[in-house]
């Protein structure tokens, strides 16, 4: 049986965090292939609607990254609407049978490309320990 | 051309005061031509790692901004430049500008920097200040703009490498210097400074020892694509150092080196340094500061320091460091200073030198091919009614170069130096910019989506990794994909054509680029469409470069699966792109400008000038706010006198309606077009206009500390003035306390006039009555800039300074009518009796009781503590967030009159780039309410962060597109899933998302 590689969905604002991941492509600095990023204009755009489609279809994390807090956001504050928005759905998270731990909100800079590749290594690893989405466990049929 | 003038503007630096004029005269209807001697734009801004007191992280903020001025169709950057002859006169010149080679032909290069990647020499890295190398062939930093390469011809052995491997064939090793003539109406000046070189100060020991630096180094230092990648290492060994010192005024405040100005900004950047260093090293690291005076004086400055104490625990020690020694075992470093009279030493792993302003390099060469005069420290010679104008009609200054100053207050000045370098050639406007005309709009709305699919190999940066035609195989199976290719740059201009070819040949009707990133090719792609009458809104891009060949070097199959899922997932976003239309408004030519002093007044005229009418409301019965009391300065012009004079000005120019004793009743509208409804008396009358500038003032607090109101001995410097100006002045010993009723409790912040209002009454007691005793009680002078000249003649004229601290406030008592004050004497360590004749009380401005009034009605937010509060703090001063709304002078935050003067014209450019369009078009990107699933809750009216939402009539929420940003936070909201956020729909962020895991559950 092969190695269990996990796939993971990103959510990135445009003007921070999709910069920042921009920066560790710039800067060459290495990190695991399992992120597909997704751009929107603000972390605040995220609902969690997206973030529970994704799970429901077998993305074994998730990541959404913005501004930091406080006063990165390029829109005032969508940054602390994004905190709000996911800090309540990784509560809600568990009644899914889903491990919070698979969603991941984090806050990158357009100068942190080695912040960037950091978390992605890290996450990669949290969710290697995690095993896939339990969504997906036997699901893998339907392809 | 009307008497000859020319609609165009040279701005000399590409500085982030530079580009700000830039973009506002481009924005405004004129050409401008930017040059830099530099390789890229950005100045120093561009090395800065963050931004006090918000902490924003400099790159983030700068770089749109370089990307705007980049891409502006009518600024013309010209790098590696300088003026060499300027002939003519305002409205009129002629210039020469020597552009220096660069190697590299900046039409073919793209910037793809394979050759940096395998350069084999090695050469010092100036951007990060020498710490770590670079390659021969190299950009200043990443994000630079152009994004062109250059050869440093000194360090390059010309093996021919880059030559042989770039793809483009940009390099061009015979390249040679070129020589221009510009004809141009007006010319701004923004080459900012240098840096102090410390080791002119040899008792520092920078140079000698290396864990020395400067306050820009370090900056580098703690920059995450620093030399240390974020880490704060000591140079010597890489180890991290246990404990910082900073030292301020190293090369500034200075009379031994000649230097006796303030360099304004260093107290500030050390006390974020030390903030961002002790948030960056998780191990604890202590940072001590010595310092003379703490010039926290900006707006919420005070707050950010006081929070550097409580909170990050930076220590603070009032002392001027005697010199620095090392261990040369251990190369940590000996601090040798004085504290409450006693010698002391401290030894630290690393020192930071503040490093102080100078004149930019070349200074007097400048100076003397443009005929301008400088100052004694060889800074720009300005006055204060004046701060924007050099000595030579038509050249304007802003930025360091007119006097040592922070960021925002370089934009503001920035703004500024744009309405006069407009008001030169205001007849112009819109005679020299290009319109580029596009075909008509091809109605694809009854089309099924027909994609094309290019894939960039961009040299071998992704097609060396990334099996690019496995790619593109892939890309031709998907849905609606019904052309894919590959290019060896999607971006060059060849490419374009063929885009062209094949969208009108196969009858394209969506366009996907896999690339690098949309950040800063997306507009490119986008213009390739217009230009063949698709809208831009049906491109999409997938970043197979940035974010994925470059990170994934060592696992081209992982790569290439990671590559295709990336395009796949764009082609189902492309299948439900819609064109999308750009909101048009009509613009009312007309300004609206509250409040008469000078901040509105300087305003008004200078609308006015750029051929506006303007509406000036005053609530008083006359124009002059504050100005009224104010009789002389610390320089020699005559306040009355210029109060006279802009008034003239203003009541004869026939475009500004002055409305006194008038009241603001009601503002309604948008951006563009407003109606405001005002009182005067009893009367109503309606006004409609395109923009709005808040010039309201502040107001003087009224003490109820030391006995004012009850002992007439007892003034405000504004009282003092008053007296010293009409003759009534007659006291053998005079007392002054500062920052009575600011940086308290109440009112944390620092007042910024207070200082140099208490010593210019000083000098001018000294010079009335030298023999009176002037008593100055502070907690520290904060004269910055060139104000500090003043600060030294009064200790020169027998002023005595005496500091206290909040533990020992002055103590003032009347006994048997004696006015008796007891200062604190530090040294002494005792209480020091003082009976004054005349006790004069620094007190602050303060904000209006009627801000909130104000700020509800114009939708706009105010301060912690009652000020008008900008769309940010750094970058847009003199803007709200609301669009068509500025603000300038004392409403913004307390200032002198030369700023105020330079944040008024600042005001006024901003407001002209509404007003000088017919029309506003703005971003497509915008959200849309379904009028038959709102329920009307209004969460998203209280969730929009411009007040871009309202209810309708029926109780339905309505988009003003022309307000919305485009951030989407009201459609991740919508509990009836009523709103659209275009462009980012749900369904096309969901199919997106989804489409990546393919393989995953769905196959």
């Amino acid at each position: 049986m092969t190695e269990f590689d996990p796939k993971i969905v990103g959510f990135l604002c445009n003007w921070c965090s999709y910069a920042g991941a921009d920066l560790a492509g710039v800067s060459r600095i290495q990190y695991p292939p399992n992120i597909r990023i997704v751009r929107v204009m603000c972390s605040g755009r995220v609902d969690p609607a997206f973030i529970l489609e994704a799970f429901k279809s077998g993305a074994d994390g998730v990541l959404v990254a913005g501004c930091h807090l406080p006063a990165d956001c390029h829109y005032i504050s969508g940054n602390f609407k994004a905190y709000r928005r996911v800090t309540l759905l990784k509560k809600l998270l568990q009644q899914f049978g889903i491990e919070p731990e698979r969603l991941r909100l984090e806050w990158v800079s357009a100068s942190e490309g080695d912040r960037f590749a950091t978390i992605i290594k890290d996450m990669v690893k949290e969710i290697k320990k995690l095993g896939p989405n339990p969504l997906r466990a036997g699901g893998k049929t339907s392809g | 051309m009307a008497d000859g003038k020319i609609g165009a503007v040279l701005v000399v630096g590409g500085g982030v005061a530079g580009v700000q004029a830039a973009l506002d005269i481009a924005d405004s209807g004129f050409k401008v031509y930017l040059i830099d001697r530099a390789p890229s734009i950005g100045g120093v801004m561009a090395q800065l790692d963050k931004t006090f007191p918000t902490n924003d992280c400099s790159m983030c903020i700068l770089a749109p901004k370089l990307v705007e001025a980049g891409r502006q169709p009518n600024i013309t950057l010209i790098t590696n430049a300088e003026v060499t002859e300027l002939s003519g006169k305002a409205g009129n010149f002629e210039v020469r500008i020597r552009k220096q080679s660069r190697y590299i032909n900046e039409e073919k290069c793209n910037g793809c920097g394979l050759c940096a990647q395998k350069c084999p020499v090695e050469a010092v890295d100036a951007y990060n200040r020498g710490l770590n190398d670079r390659s021969a062939i190299y950009i200043e930093y990443p994000q630079a703009v152009p994004l062109k390469y250059m050869i440093d011809r000194e360090k390059c052995i010309g093996c021919g490498i880059c030559q042989e491997i770039c793809r483009a064939e940009a390099v061009e090793y015979e390249q040679e210097d070129t020589e221009t003539t510009l004809k141009i109406g007006s010319i701004i000046l923004a080459p900012g400074f240098t840096s102090f070189d410390p080791r002119l100060k040899t008792e520092y020991g920078y140079g000698r020892f290396q864990n020395v630096v400067t306050s820009i180094e370090f900056e580098r230092i703690l920059n995450a694509s620093g030399p240390y990648g974020g880490l704060i290492l000591r140079p010597s060994e890489g180890e991290i150092p246990r404990k910082i010192a900073f030292i301020q005024c190293v090369g500034s405040r200075d009379a031994q080196l000649g230097n006796n100005y303030c360099s304004a900004a260093c107290c500030m950047y050390s006390i974020k340094e030390a903030i961002i260093a002790k948030e960056h090293v998780p191990i604890e690291l202590e940072c001590t500061i010595f310092y003379m005076d703490i010039r926290a004086y900006g707006k919420e400055f005070d707050a950010y320091y006081n929070r550097a104490m409580e909170e990050h625990g930076v220590r603070f020690v009032r002392s001027r460091v005697a010199d620095v020694g090392e261990d040369p075992l251990t190369s940590n470093l000996f601090v040798h200073y004085v504290e409450d009279g006693e010698p002391k030493t401290e030894e630290f792993g690393m020192v930071v030198l503040s490093v102080g302003m100078r004149p930019p390099e070349n200074v007097e060469k400048l100076a003397e091919v443009l005929g301008i005069g400088l100052n004694r420290y060889e800074f720009c010679q300005t006055d204060t009614f004046s701060p924007i104008e050099t000595s030579k009609p038509g050249i304007f200054v802003c930025g360091a170069f007119a006097a040592p100053k922070d960021i925002p207050e370089s934009v503001a000045q920035a703004s500024g130096a744009a309405a006069k370098a407009i008001a030169v050639i205001a007849s112009e406007r819109g005679k020299l910019i290009t319109v580029k005309e596009y075909p008509p709009e091809r109605d694809v709305s009854r089309e099924e989506p027909r994609i094309g699919v290019f894939i960039c190999h961009c040299g071998i940066n992704i097609g060396g990794i990334v099996n690019v035609p496995e790619v593109v195989e892939h890309a031709k199976k998907l849905p609606d994909v019904v052309y894919a290719e590959e290019n060896l740059y999607t971006c060059s201009q060849d490419t374009q054509v063929r885009i062209r070819e094949k969208i009108r040949e196969l009858n394209l009707n969506r366009v996907i680029v896999g690339a690098c990133t949309p950040r800063t090719h997306e507009p490119l792609f986008r213009e390739t469409l217009r230009e063949q009458g698709l809208n831009t809104y049906l491109f999409e891009m997938a970043n197979i470069r940035d974010q994925c060949s470059w990170v994934h070097m060592h696992e081209p199959e992982r790569a290439t699966e990671k590559a295709k899922d990336l395009v796949r997932s764009v082609v189902a976003k492309a299948r439900l792109l819609e064109p999308l239309k750009k909101p048009v408004t009509s613009v009312i030519p007309v300004g609206l400008v509250i409040g008469g002093g000078v901040s509105g007044m300087t305003t008004a005229l200078e609308l006015a000038r750029q051929g506006f009418e303007v509406h000036l409301v005053e609530r008083a019965k006359e124009l002059g706010g504050h100005l009224r009391h104010i009789y002389y300065l610390l320089g020699s012009e005559n306040p009355q006198e210029m109060l006279r004079s802009i008034i003239e000005d203003v009541s004869e120019n026939e475009r500004i309606h002055v409305h006194l004793n008038t009241a603001i009743v009601d503002v309604k509208g948008y951006v563009g077009n407003f109606t405001t409804i005002i009182r005067s008396g009893g009367n109503e009358k309606q006004i409609e206009h395109g923009i709005i500038v808040v010039a309201t003032g502040a107001t003087e607090y009224e003490p109820t500390e030391y006995l004012y109101g009850i002992d007439s001995r007892v003034l405000t410097q504004r009282e003092l003035e008053e007296r010293l100006a009409k003759g009534q002045f007659n006291a053998k010993t005079v007392v002054m306390i500062q920052c009575v009723g600011s940086r308290n409790e109440e009112r944390p912040n620092c007042s910024r006039i207070c200082c140099s209002q208490a010593i210019k009454n000083a000098l001018k007691i000294k010079e009335l009555s030298p023999e009176t005793e002037v008593y100055v009680l502070y907690k520290d002078i904060r004269t910055y800039g060139f104000k500090e000249d003043y600060y030294r003649e009064a200790a020169d004229k027998g002023v005595l300074f005496i500091r206290y601290d909040d533990e020992h406030k002055p103590r003032v008592t009347r006994e048997n009518g004696k006015l008796m004050v007891l200062a604190w004497a530090p040294i002494l360590k005792t209480w020091v009796p003082v009976e004054p004749d005349i006790l004069a009380l620094s007190v602050p401005a303060v904000p209006n009781a009627n801000n909130e009034h104000l700020a509800r009605m114009l939708k706009v937010p105010l301060t912690k503590d009652g000020f008008f509060l900008e769309a940010h703090m750094k970058l847009r001063p003199l803007d709200f967030a609301t669009d068509g709304i500025f603000l300038c002078g004392l409403a913004h935050w307390p200032k002198p009159i030369e700023e105020s003067i330079s944040q008024a014209c600042g005001a006024a450019t901003r407001a002209a780039t509404i007003l000088s369009k017919k029309t506003l078009e703005v971003e497509g990107i915008v959200a849309h309410v379904d009028e038959d699933l709102c329920v009307g809750c209004g969460l998203c009216i209280t969730l929009c962060p411009y007040s871009a939402i309202e209810k309708d009539e029926t109780g339905i929420a309505r988009v003003q597109e022309v307000l919305c940003k485009g951030c989407g936070t009201c459609g991740a909201s919508c509990p009836k899933r009523a709103i659209t956020m275009q462009q980012f729909t749900d369904a096309q962020i969901v199919a997106q998302g989804l489409a990546v895991l393919r393989g995953v559950v769905h196959g």
